[in-house]
């Protein structure tokens, strides 16, 4: 564990009223390889997700996103994994929860979709099996009934003919219909948490579109909270209340979506959002990449892990680890973990 | 006089069933009818989605599909009427930039062993250090990279390594095939500028191939759409975005996610049903009947549509479209969501 100064402030916290739904503090994830150097995939990540909130999580691949949400619902391999911190879901400690109290609580309470829909479906079993299959261990339903379910959940996810979905084998599907099913089953048990990852990713842009679509209607027409993981900051801007920004396995900012936008601070937002060419913008707008790549990182123990790439670095970002303030510009909900920010005059427009 | 002339081009793969008596029972037409051009020292985007046919476009120019109909013209050369010497000697002109860098570098080859291969192909005699410095110099990579192997690299650097490759022969044309969409993100920026630059420094022509929208109208001066195997619309970079044309344009602009929360939520999205169709099917008429909210009783089901100028259009900006002209007008309306999903039940409004 680093030592720091002063506190991490807490991204997402204060904005419900009462206890979080999911509560991540100063998560902690190394892998250890026997003979090689061990990495530290998530750095001392602590947020809040309240109840029925969209949070989305950005960053490049290493960035820690995906491996902050597996640690979080236990699904890492233990074996040669070091985990600390506590995760708490509606108050109960994930990380130490026996493995079959936990496999209750994921799938009834926490469901997870992810990029790839092929390989998290069994490729030999019909649709329909591996949704009646959640039905029956998690909602105890049987038989017709719970056939009569699934054809229904099928339905709320965009599939038409459901009945003869249900027979259909996975590679029977394209793609974007296959995610869909992904997500049928997540919604199986009417969770309280969606988690997200790279839901879109493998898919076309129209049929992404339509994905981020039914997201979109499903989180606003249920309680359901939604995390969603992605490299994309496109897809957060339309659905995502508050979007925490990582780098290097930690959170470098956090912001409600509109300020994150319209006034980020922190070197790397900017940076991203300066290095993606928009359409909707005149064309010949210059990019300006980040220079060096995500591997030219710093540890954390020694100063700002972004420092080797950024445009902004000062002296003081090698004098230990900056730590994640809020209050920017007045903004209680916008954190940002930086000794140099980029003032509000370069702001991109 | 275009550098690049492509017309008419036909690439069908057969379906093959049976394993002694081998029988054709059908054909799968990856591209099917393009026509296109490229004037020198200009970029050509060609975009679309997965199983467009845009991939097999860009080999099939450099004649590494079998051309099914139609012909390929360069510099003045029908490719497809040249035996294999001089289409060897031809190929120098022109060079492919693959997506994944990692998958088109041998990983046993050193970089210096990797940019000379293609000197020693065309015969050109060696001491190459001098050549491979340079070249390393061109994409920005230090000399020191040449005694190094690609997995010593970050994907960006190995990108680079493969378009250091690719203007070793100091080529022409250049097709690159999704030369940004495995690297991260802060990374795709400093390939396309790479791409820019050393298109100012050595006057190279680009088709640039890729899926993604944004990154094609930033790299391109005109920008193929292609759907199913066909070009649906051709147009400047410039007005795409303002005034697309083929109500295919129209809903993969509004799909694609614009990272400014006030667009997107001001934004119209046009939403299609279904997926693509099978290219082995194509379905009749036009090709995108099937899914599009513009869909007319006539002529679109049963009539092929030709790439014309819509009346009192820009003659570089070209459309296969029956309805074009009152699609633009607003004459003609989208269907909604719930009507054009009417076999598949409607997805919810949006929220």
């Amino acid at each position: 564990m680093t030592t720091t100064e002063v506190r991490d402030a807490i991204p997402g916290q204060g904005l419900a009223a009462g206890r979080p739904l999911l509560e991540v503090r100063d998560l902690t994830v190394t892998f250890r390889s026997r003979g090689r150097r061990s990495v530290r995939a998530v750095d001392g990540v602590s947020l809040d997700v309240a109840e029925g909130a969209t949070v989305g999580i950005v960053g490049e691949s290493g960035s820690g996103k995906s491996v902050t949400s597996l640690a979080s619902l236990g699904l890492l391999n233990r074996r040669g994994v070091d985990i600390s911190g506590s995760v708490r879901f509606d108050g109960d400690d994930l990380l130490n929860m026996p493995e079959d109290e936990l496999r209750a609580v994921r799938g009834r309470e926490i469901a997870m979709v992810f990029q790839d829909p092929m390989s998290s479906l069994n490729p030999v079993l019909t649709i329909g099996r591996q949704i009646t299959e959640i039905l029956e261990r998690h909602k105890g339903l049987k038989g017709q009934e719970a056939r009569d379910r699934a054809a229904e959940l099928l339905l709320s996810v965009g599939i038409g003919d459901a009945v003869r979905r249900l027979r259909s084998f996975p590679h029977q599907l394209s793609g974007g219909m296959r995610q869909r099913v992904m997500i049928a089953m997540a919604l199986a048990c009417e969770p309280r948490l969606l988690i997200a990852d790279e839901p879109t990713t493998a898919l076309d842009v129209t049929i992404s579109a339509q994905i981020l679509e039914l997201l979109r209607s499903l989180v606003v027409n249920s309680r359901t909270a939604l995390v969603l993981i992605t490299h994309d900051l496109g897809v957060v801007a339309g659905i995502c209340d508050q979007v925490h920004v990582m780098y290097s396995g930690r959170i470098v900012e956090s912001a409600p979506r509109r300020p994150l936008f319209a006034d980020p601070r922190h070197p790397y937002t900017t940076g991203l959002l300066n290095s993606v060419p928009r359409l909707d913008q005149p064309r010949g707008i210059p990019l300006l990449p980040i220079p060096g790549s995500p591997s030219d990182t710093l540890p954390w123990t020694r100063g700002c892990a972004f420092a080797p790439r950024c445009t902004r670095q000062v002296p003081e970002c090698l004098d230990g680890p900056p730590a994640l303030l809020p209050d920017v510009d007045g903004v209680e909900s916008h954190l940002i973990r930086c000794v140099n920010p980029v003032p509000d005059e370069e702001q991109p427009a | 006089m275009s550098l690049l002339e492509v017309r008419g081009l036909k690439v069908h793969f057969p379906i093959k069933k049976g394993i002694v008596l081998e029988r054709t029972v059908g054909h799968v037409r990856a591209v099917d009818g393009v026509d296109l051009s490229v004037e020198k020292g200009r970029t050509l985007g060609v975009v679309g989605e997965s199983g467009c046919g845009k991939s097999t476009l860009g080999r099939a120019i450099l004649q590494l599909e079998p051309i099914t109909e139609g012909s390929v013209v360069f510099d003045g050369t029908d490719l497809s009427g040249l035996g294999n010497k001089d289409l060897r000697a031809m190929r120098k002109r022109m060079q492919m930039v693959f997506q994944d860098p990692l998958a088109s570098l041998d990983p046993r080859q050193s970089v210096s062993s990797v940019l000379s291969e293609p000197l020693r192909t065309h015969g050109i005699k060696g001491p190459y250090d001098a050549r491979v410095r340079e070249l390393l110099d061109l994409v920005g990579l230090p000399a020191t990279a040449a005694n190094r192997y690609p997995h010593e690299f970050s994907g960006g650097q190995r990108q680079r390594v493969g378009i250091a490759r690719a203007i070793a022969l100091n080529p022409e044309l250049i097709i690159a095939d999704e030369p940004v969409s495995a690297l991260d993100v802060s990374i795709q920026a400093q390939v396309v500028n790479l791409l820019e630059e050393l298109q100012e420094r050595l006057g190279l022509t680009y088709v640039v191939i890729a899926h993604d929208l944004a990154v094609v109208r930033h790299i391109s001066d005109d920008i193929a759409v292609m759907y199913l195997g066909a070009v649906v619309e051709v147009s400047p970079s410039e007005g795409l975005y303002d005034e697309p044309l083929h109500p295919y344009t129209r809903s993969l602009l509004s799909a694609i996610p614009i990272p400014d929360p006030e667009v997107e939520d001001t934004r119209e999205r046009i939403l299609l049903r279904g997926d693509i169709p099978s290219a082995a099917a194509p379905p009749p008429g036009c090709r995108f009947h099937t899914r599009c909210p513009w869909r007319q009783p006539t002529r679109c089901h049963d009539e092929v549509p030709l790439l014309r100028v819509p009346e009192g259009g820009d003659p570089g900006h070209t459309v296969a479209c029956h309805w074009a002209e009152q699609v633009a007008s607003g004459e003609l309306q989208p269907m909604s969501a719930a009507d054009s999903l009417a076999t598949e039940p409607a997805l919810p409004p949006a929220g």
